[in-house]
């Protein structure tokens, strides 16, 4: 067994282990750290399948955006873990069902003949899958490509216009444009006029 | 709009931000104006408020007479005292203690007093190393007040014209 | 020495690298954390002369030992767990600070030849890397049990995620410039002295990759997340001894780190700014200060952090929703219309620098 072979094994078994923490731990600020373990092992693994774009993205967009607001939701909500096990028993045989027919379906599909071929030859050491995936994507797949970000686009959107609500009339609340625009000028107004009144000034004096 | 444009051109070449970095930048340069205090000091007036002390007439005899005015008149309560006859007839304290804990240094006491008695001197520098050694007695006073005597009469001879 | 050699031949081939990889990370881990404190040294000095003072000048001469003092006492203090604390988070949050912190330097070309890996996406890897030090400071703030850190932990947690964007932003504009993510690459893409460095285009995306930094590192004026006047110290506020220390590492190195990655992308790495006037490369012996060299990695990297201690000792802290508004409505719009034009550019062909 060469030293890549171990390296994937330790790994896979990381991958492995931390999925199924996932699931069965009870705290659930430990499932997503298990779930930022789990991330790291599969992006280990695609690293040694040469396809390090991939695998950094994925550190990048999942772990290091979307876990964080994972754990900004677990944490401000405060979940009762007893309440969420009550119905495990009851529900046990529609999971078990979904479990079997998801495990069919892997089976069929990786003994299928068109995951069956050749071990792809190593690429050249100057070989960039960057640049590869770059042209692909921007040339024999723009049109699914620009369709996939108009419906994140739009999903943004929705997701905004659904949550912003107006304010109610008479909250106060602060903008920040309007503040830095303010000029010394708009706030105070310098009036020229003597420190003492004096003796004999007529009208303009101090008073 | 001119006012847009302006401040359009003012927020993005940072303007305001770069002015407040040079002033920052030039103080870098400047000369500093930290006191190395054990080394250095600055000048202490006359009328500072430091540690306590109880003074004596030059003839030896002490000043104080028990009036308790000034404990009367402690916002902090950190003077107690007792009081006795003397043998000779005069009024004399038996127990004269300040809690320096208690004292916020407001030189109240000083100034009750009818017989310039107890009076702050510009000492600054104690402290105290075991429990109750915060009770400044009769006997700490005087003593202290005998040590710094020609400090203390300098002291109230300078502020004395603006009495 | 022959018998060293000999020795090592012993060795098996792939123990050999392995031990060639470990002695690399040490080289650069050890003078990295001896660089963070003096960093916290540089820093009081720097501020203090600043606020018209002397800073720390009392332990060894000038002051010198006094991060060496800080960090002994650090160790020697008791690490508390707070009442109703999570226990293995409160613990492993220090570590989660730190590490990232420390595996991005993997990537950083110190000069030509010294570096730990030189690889295809390292500019994207610094980015991936750089945005898992917010774990640390959520995972520390919830794990704290208390509300000044759960405060805390929201506020860096939405700061870091939103100025991400603009920071990758930045680096896109890079990429575009150098059409490499390899760090090497992009320094080499600048070669031919100071003209070419990539700060006279792009230096816009500097401005915005700097201040984004700033924010990442939850730095002054960024420094919501810390903020002393409102939440105490926010993330690390039960935290004290080794592992608070841990913390004071991980900003730190981050720190470095962003002006590390500052001075490779903008402003050509160890590269020298009279690299193409021969004259002064020529000259016997000092000669080669004017050549390229690791020190002129380390003077950029000095001015950034330089920058960094100067805008904490000048300005005063954002309001939360200010933060926000730089975020989203400023500097992301910006370097979008930035890479726009820069690819206009590009595709004209502008000389000498986008071609």
């Amino acid at each position: 067994m060469g030293i890549e072979q171990i390296i994937f094994y330790l790994f896979a078994g990381i991958l492995l282990a931390a999925a199924v923490s996932v699931v069965t731990v009870r705290n659930p600020v430990y499932a997503a750290l298990f779930l930022i373990l789990a991330f790291f092992s599969s992006s280990a693994i695609w690293i040694m399948l040469e396809a390090e774009f991939l695998g950094v993205t994925l550190i990048l967009v999942y772990v290091g955006a979307v876990m964080v607001l994972f754990l900004f939701v677990i944490m401000m909500l405060d979940i009762n873990i007893d309440i969420m096990r009550e119905g495990f028993i009851r529900y046990l045989p529609v999971g078990l069902v979904v479990a079997v027919i998801v495990a069919a379906e892997m089976i069929y599909v990786l003994s299928s003949e068109s995951l069956n071929r050749a071990m792809p030859v190593a690429k050249a050491a100057d070989y960039s899958n960057t640049k590869e995936l770059g042209r692909i994507l921007y040339t024999d797949y723009v049109y699914p490509f620009e369709i996939a970000a108009v419906i994140l686009v739009v999903a943004i959107i929705a997701a905004i216009v659904l949550t912003h609500r107006k304010r109610a009339p008479n909250v106060k609340s602060q903008n920040p444009s309007r503040q830095v625009r303010v000029k010394r000028g708009d706030r105070i107004k310098l009036v020229k006029m003597d420190a003492e009144k004096q003796p004999e000034a007529g009208t303009e004096g101090g008073k | 709009m001119i006012a847009t444009v302006q401040h359009w051109i003012k927020s993005f070449t940072l303007f305001e931000l770069l002015k407040g970095m040079s002033v920052t930048g030039r103080r870098l340069f400047s000369r500093k104006v930290t006191i190395q205090y054990p080394e250095e000091k600055t000048p202490i007036s006359p009328r500072f408020r430091g540690h306590h002390a109880l003074r004596r007439y030059p003839n030896g005899e002490e000043r104080c007479i028990a009036c308790k005015l000034c404990e009367a008149v402690c916002p902090a309560l950190a003077i107690t005292i007792e009081l006795a006859e003397r043998d000779d007839g005069t009024r004399r304290t038996t127990r004269y203690d300040i809690d320096m804990f208690k004292c916020i240094y407001c030189g109240f006491c000083e100034e009750a007093c009818p017989v310039d008695a107890i009076v702050e001197s510009r000492h600054f520098e104690y402290h105290f190393e075991e429990r109750g050694e915060n009770i400044m007695t009769k006997e700490k006073l005087l003593a202290f007040g005998d040590k710094h005597e020609a400090m203390i009469a300098r002291d109230k001879a300078a502020d004395a014209p603006y009495k | 020495m022959d018998n060293l050699i000999s020795i090592w031949n012993l060795v098996p081939e792939a123990l050999q690298t392995l031990i060639v990889i470990l002695l690399k990370i040490v080289a650069i881990v050890l003078p990295l954390i001896l660089a963070v404190a003096y960093t916290t040294y540089a820093e009081r000095k720097i501020i203090g002369y600043m606020q018209v003072r002397l800073g720390p000048n009392r332990v060894g001469p000038k002051g010198w030992l006094q991060p060496i003092a800080d960090t002994v006492k650090l160790m020697f203090k008791e690490v508390i767990l707070p009442s109703e604390a999570n226990r293995f988070v409160f613990y492993f949050a220090p570590i989660m600070a730190l590490t990232p912190a420390l595996v991005a330097w993997a990537v950083i070309p110190f000069s030509s030849g010294m570096w730990l890996a030189d690889i295809n996406v390292g500019l994207l890897f610094i980015l991936a890397i750089t945005s898992l030090d917010v774990f640390g400071i959520i995972l520390a703030g919830w794990a704290s049990n208390s509300k000044y850190a759960i405060l805390s932990a929201m506020r860096a947690g939405a700061q870091v995620v939103s100025y991400e964007i603009a920071m990758g932003f930045a680096l896109v504009g890079v990429l575009m410039a150098a059409g490499s993510l390899n760090l090497r690459e992009i320094v080499e893409a600048q070669s031919g002295g100071i003209t070419q460095w990539f700060i006279w285009p792009l230096f816009g995306l500097m401005l915005v990759y700097f201040i984004s930094g700033v924010a990442e590192t939850n730095r002054a004026p960024f420094d919501v997340a810390e903020g002393e006047s409102e939440i105490v110290a926010g993330f690390h506020v039960e935290y004290s001894g080794m592992a608070f220390a841990l913390f004071f590492l991980g900003e730190y190195a981050n720190m470095l780190l962003i002006s590390a990655v500052a001075a490779i992308l903008f402003l050509g790495g160890w590269l020298s700014p009279f690299e193409s006037i021969d004259a002064l490369t020529e000259l016997p012996y000092i000669g080669l200060l004017f050549g390229n060299g690791i020190h002129w990695f380390f003077i950029k990297v000095a001015f950034f952090i330089f920058l960094y201690l100067w805008f904490r000792a000048t300005f005063p802290r954002y309001r939360y929703d200010q933060i926000m508004r730089l975020g989203w409505k400023i500097l992301i719009p910006v370097t979008l219309v930035y890479i726009f034009a820069e690819g206009v550019a590009i595709y004209l062909g502008w000389k000498p620098w986008l071609s």
